[in-house]
């Protein structure tokens, strides 16, 4: 508690962890690479350097702000100082802006303008190093790396991963993956946040943009979009549409524009999971098996247990996640059509699905064996929001101009349930929905004030289901996974049900969701989901028509086949 | 050996070492420093111990005062004795003779001659402006030091923690755990005023008394033995030549803390370090001076080395930790400090080995000795690593406050040569240059510092008129360069780019602009650098830039090196007078850069030339020298 005085400006100060903290509160954005307030300070980037009254110069990041503090955050020598780092981080930095990945949204590139560089001074004679483009989710260009760290404390820190780290020292140092491995060949399961945190060029989604127009240019297919739960809320993010928005409806008006034949809602394959799971869930009860039981929703997650926990496996949920389901159930749809068809002698075209998703491990989820049937991978590509954005941007679309447009029916109907998927807590919710079985509004807030809202990285609930007491762990973020589940493994804690999001706060924070994504973006798109929830007639995943009628009509008897992997 | 359970027992210890000691009428001590060691003195050893044992007969001659018939004599293996350029040394007691420069060869005269009969073996004495020394208190070099840091240093044998307790090794240790209190402790090495001697100069009892009053109670006392400035070793010869007092300063400490566990990290250029110290704990382990209950009372403590792995970053104090933990070692922020969360992010008392070697002293002989040595806002004794354009090179221990004038001239005897003095660079690549006008300045931490040049920790490398002084800042920049842990952005980035600069300027190649450039860099460098090694790592350019700049110009501007360093600036001309045109040169010249008719005189392209020098020391008329 105290005031600090930051150019001549009485700011008040409470629990403030910086006197960084402080300064931006007061409305001055001081440049930063390396500071993110939920990772540990690392004070590399050296941009956050202020003056005090007695000429002392020091990184606000990692200064304790003490009732009194004069500051000055913008003298001639810092300003000095601040364009000799952008200088010489842009003097070993390869400068192809114009063709990069993060051309536009590049903090380097940001700031850099921001501070006026003009000339670099210093010859650029840093080794050309080869581009790691071993993992199907993200891409590592280490020449554009600024070695802030972000990534390296993100992977550490936030997933408990340890995936990157430095090596070398000095000028010669770089962030690789031990013993300068691939990707591919290491623990990393593809989440992406280190790309989310990562403030250039050097860490970005893995693009799948050309198959996509490609077949969007076929006239021989029918393209198929799904747009999770957690796109709406942050697609309008690059089109100067209001943060959290659901821009849904503007999304169908969009993907139909550039070349999709068929727009649905993953919301409804979410509805699908939620029966599957609740299903799942009472059978274990009963049976008292393999508890808890865990989600599979999440294919970071998945592939984290199945890295570092094995003898976690037959905890996961047999459920496909929802994007496969709904794949699987499209694809089946597609190979009915195809044989009517056949039989008529007529021609059909081949159909392609195409998810659009907030997450870059989706990218590899498609790709898992469980996912093909018959041979066929079920969801053809997977674009992030990141993508969709610039699909449309390529195509001279302006989102925000559009006149939403309703979703394709069937399956352009889901429930509130299905949409806070795009949330940590929501699959929970949406399967307590489920199995309390009411929509009557008291039931419906009993449900959500059981403690799974919420952002904390482990949260704990009970609910009374019949006459037993089901303990629920509602988890986000993965080093969170791996204290629950050493707490689990040492008979610390037991849990009947386990959801675990490997991003902080669930989806709308994924790996492929558009950066920057700072606390007032996390919280607005949280809001949003949440938003759409409320506003939705149907509350429930089991009182979705559709769901019915999909249960009855094409899945009937195949329900395991399509939904679960085995 | 014999355990001590109390503090009678190690009374009754010290008494036995002492007479153990004593009854060795004849003692010699052949220094197995890291120097000597290199220059054989490992063979001498093994030569002497022979030569000992093959004659059990012999009885030892050292006039009147040594008495006759009872002669014992024993062959030492001591630490440095400080005068490295002089040896391998071999110091033999009670009479003190120094021999210096000993070959293997030399070992039987001095058995038979100096041990046998007590002559005095002329040519292994020590000669300075014609007068021979035989004792070593005598040589000008150590007569005008003040060794109490290095007291024991050559003069016991480290490897037996017997000797340490005979020359009264651990009652400072005694005094500490019967006679005060850990406030005591705490406030009188606050009232001494000792200040860190890693560089830092931070006051040792406040940083003690920090520690204690954390809240939490594991706590650790850490040694830096991470000495990594070029050509500094006095912690070495610490580690090596008395290990004990170093440890007893760190019990202390740990008693005053109330810490239960210390680690010594030591880099690992050090083997001999390293085993001395490894032999040192071992033995007081065994005889009880570490570990539980020591002496009898509840202190308990355990002594852990670390080997660095050669990273000059790992001497920062919070890169020194993550190390010993396991981590990367790259300095963090702070706060937390140290003392507050240090290792495994617990309080830790972290001081150099010589800042732990002034404790057991100061407990001793109490902080009103201490702050009669030298300047009282810094005192004591500080050692030094002496080294270049000097006469007499080697480790050596003044009070502070003496002056630059007193260490080059009294104790290094002036420049080597023919030079004349032009700077001396103290405190390695953390620290600035003094010159001539800086002769006559106090060596202590403030002063110093006004002078835009630190203590460091206390390489002193002594220049002449033959050394280019851009060619010295780039020598450190490339130093620096190289030991940039890589975390911040000003001392990755910025300390490279100097270094292209300055490497661009020796070669020939530097702009006007360059030296606004270098001091650009170096202004953000220093001011924003995450750590104190980077904080600093600009000050050699800095100071060389400011009190040289004129040797910076003429590299820029009119591309000569006057001291002829700079191989790529150097011109090399053939003089008509004395050039016979025999074609020697052009026949030597590796690239065909001279040309020229038979008995004319012949011509050196210098477009051509590589700056070999070939031609230069093929030509039998002296016709051929650098411009300039």
């Amino acid at each position: 508690m105290g005031y600090i005085t930051i150019n001549n400006r009485r700011v008040a100060f409470t629990d403030e962890r910086n006197v960084l903290s402080v300064i931006r509160k007061s409305g001055i954005d001081l440049p930063t690479f390396c500071y993110h307030s939920e990772l540990s300070t690392y004070g590399a980037c050296r941009m956050c350097v202020v003056e005090d009254d007695r000429g002392r110069i020091f990184a606000s990041c990692s200064e304790v702000p003490r009732d009194g503090m004069v500051i000055y955050t913008n003298t001639p020598r810092l300003q000095h100082h601040r364009r000799m780092i952008i200088e010489l981080l842009l003097a070993s930095h390869c400068r192809d802006c114009t063709t990069c990945a993060k051309n536009g949204i590049c903090t380097l590139q940001k700031l850099s303008r921001q501070l006026g560089i003009t000339e670099v001074r210093f010859e650029n004679n840093k080794k050309q190093l080869p581009l790691d483009t071993s993992s199907d989710c993200v891409i590592r260009d280490p020449n554009k790396c600024i070695l802030c760290g972000d990534c390296v404390r993100t992977c550490e820190e936030i997933q408990g991963l340890g995936i990157l780290d430095f090596a070398f020292r000095g000028s010669k140092m770089q962030v690789m993956p031990a013993f300068n491995r691939d990707l591919a060949q290491t623990d990393c399961v593809g989440c992406g946040q280190c790309r989310a945190v990562c403030p250039t060029g050097a860490i970005s989604i893995k693009q799948d943009v050309a198959p996509v127009w490609a077949a969007l240019a076929d006239k021989s297919k029918r393209v198929i979009a799904q747009i999770a739960p957690a796109v709406r809320v942050a697609a309008g993010d690059k089109f100067g549409i209001k943060k959290g928005e659901n821009t849904l409806g503007r999304l169908a008006a969009a993907l139909r524009r550039i070349g999709f034949d068929e727009v649905y809602d993953t919301n409804f394959g979410a509805d699908l999971t939620v029966m599957e799971e609740s299903k799942e869930l009472l059978e274990r009860l009963e049976a008292g098996d393999n508890l808890p039981l865990f989600t599979s929703c999440c294919p970071a997650w998945v592939k984290y247990c199945e890295n570092r926990y094995p003898e976690f496996r037959g905890n996961i949920s047999s459920c496909k996640s929802p994007q496969e389901m709904f794949g699987a159930l499209l694809k089946e749809e597609a190979r009915l059509e195809r044989q009517k068809a056949e039989e008529r002698g007529e021609d059909v075209k081949t159909t392609v699905v195409v998810s659009i998703m907030p997450c870059t491990a989706k990218k590899a989820e498609i790709r898992r064996p469980e996912h093909f049937t018959d041979g066929a991978q079920d969801v053809d590509y997977v674009l992030t929001t990141t993508e969709i954005t610039r699909m449309i941007q390529e195509a001279g679309i302006d989102l925000a101009q559009l006149r939403p447009e309703s979703l394709d029916m069937p399956f352009g109907l889901a429930s509130g349930a299905g949409a806070i998927f795009g949330v940590t807590g929501g699959v929970t919710e949406a399967v307590l929905r489920r199995l309390t079985g009411s929509s009557r509004e008291e039931d419906l807030e009993a449900v959500s004030f059981t403690g799974i809202r919420g952002v904390d990285g482990i949260k704990e609930a009970e609910i009374k289901l019949g006459e037993r007491t089901v303990k629920i762990a509602v988890v986000n973020g993965l080093h969170c996974a791996q204290i629950v589940l050493d707490r689990i493994k040492a008979g610390e804690a037991q849990y009947d049900f386990v959801e675990v999001m490997a991003c902080k706060r669930g989806c709308i924070a994924g790996g492929g969701q558009p950066v920057p994504i700072g606390p007032r973006t996390k919280k607005a798109r949280f809001e949003g989901i949440y938003q759409i929830d409320n506003m939705s007639q149907i509350k429930l995943s089991n009182e979705n028509p559709i769901v019915a009628s999909v249960y009855e009509g094409i899945l009937k008897g195949k329900e395991h086949k399509l939904l679960h992997n085995d | 050996m014999e355990r001590i359970a109390d503090r009678e027992a190690l009374g009754r210890m010290r008494e036995a070492s002492k007479a153990q000691t004593a009854a060795s009428r004849c003692r010699i001590l052949i220094c197995a420093g890291t120097g000597c060691l290199a220059g054989g003195s490992g063979k001498i050893y093994e030569r002497m111990c022979e030569l000992v044992k093959d004659h059990p007969d012999v009885k030892v001659h050292f006039g009147p005062e040594i008495a006759h018939g009872d002669g014992e004599i024993s062959v030492k293996k001591s630490g440095c004795h400080g005068f490295c350029e002089m040896g391998p040394l071999m110091r033999i007691e009670p009479q003190g003779i120094l021999y210096t420069k000993v070959q293997p060869e030399d070992c039987d005269e001095i058995f038979h001659r100096t041990i046998e009969k007590g002559d005095i073996i002329r040519h292994l004495l020590f000669k300075q402006d014609g007068i021979e020394y035989q004792k070593q208190e005598e040589i000008p070099f150590y007569k005008k030091q003040t060794r109490n840091v290095l007291r024991n240093c050559g003069h016991i044998d480290a490897e037996h923690i017997q000797e340490y307790i005979a020359v009264g090794g651990y009652r400072a240790l005694e005094k500490a755990l019967f006679e005060m209190t850990p406030e005591e402790i705490i406030a009188e090495i606050s009232e001494s005023n000792l200040r860190g001697r890693g560089g830092g100069g931070f006051p040792t009892g406040y940083k003690w008394s920090q520690v204690a009053r954390q809240e939490e109670k594991q706590r650790y006392v850490v040694c830096n033995g991470d000495e990594g400035d070029p050509g500094a070793f006095m912690d070495r010869s610490i580690m090596e030549g008395d290990p004990h007092k170093m440890i007893e300063g760190m019990m202390i400490a740990a008693h005053a803390v109330g810490a239960r566990e210390g680690y010594i990290y030591v880099r690992a250029e050090y083997p001999l370090a390293i085993s001395r110290l490894k032999l040192a704990i071992s033995q007081a382990e065994e005889c009880g001076l570490l570990g539980d209950h020591i002496l009898g009372t509840d202190f308990s403590f355990r002594l852990h080395i670390n080997r660095g792995a050669g990273a000059f970053v790992c001497g920062e104090g919070s890169a020194l930790t993550a190390s010993i933990e396991g981590n990367r070692g790259m300095p963090r922020v702070k706060p937390p400090r140290t003392v507050e969360q240090g290792l495994f992010g617990k309080p830790t008392v972290l001081n150099n080995v010589e800042t732990f070697a002034n404790v057991p002293m100061i407990i001793m002989d109490g902080a009103k000795w201490f702050k009669s040595i030298g300047p009282e806002r810094s005192p004591g004794t500080k050692a030094f690593a002496l080294t270049g354009s000097v006469k007499h090179t080697g480790l050596i221990e003044v009070p502070m406050g003496t002056t630059l004038r007193e260490v080059i001239y009294d104790i290094g005897g002036g420049i080597k040569g023919d030079g004349e003095f032009k700077a001396v660079q103290i405190g390695g690549p953390s620290g600035g240059c003094l010159v001539t006008q800086h002769l006559d300045v106090s060596l202590d931490f403030d002063s110093l510092k006004k002078m835009g040049a630190m203590i460091g920790s206390g390489g002193l490398v002594v220049m002449d008129n033959h050394t280019c002084m851009v060619e010295v800042a780039r020598f450190f920049m490339n130093f620096t360069q190289n030991e940039s842990c890589g975390k911040c952005v000003p001392c990755r980035e910025g300390t490279k780019r100097m270094l292209e600069i300055l490497e661009r300027i020796v070669a020939g190649n530097g702009k006007v602009e360059d030296l606004d450039l270098l001091e650009e860099l170096a202004n953000t460098i220093t001011e924003t650098a995450l750590c104190g090694l980077g904080k600093s790592a600009a000050l050699p350019v800095m100071s060389t830039l400011k009190l040289f700049r004129d040797e910076y110009m003429e590299h820029v501007v009119d591309k000569k090196c006057a001291s002829h360093t700079c191989t790529a600036l150097r011109r090399f001309i053939i003089s008509a007078e004395r050039c016979r045109g025999c074609s020697k040169c052009a026949r030597n010249c590796p690239v065909g850069a001279i040309s020229g008719q038979l008995r004319e005189t012949y011509v050196i392209d210098n477009e051509k030339c590589i700056k070999c020098g070939a031609c230069e020391s093929s030509c039998a008329f002296g016709a051929i020298h650098v411009e300039g």
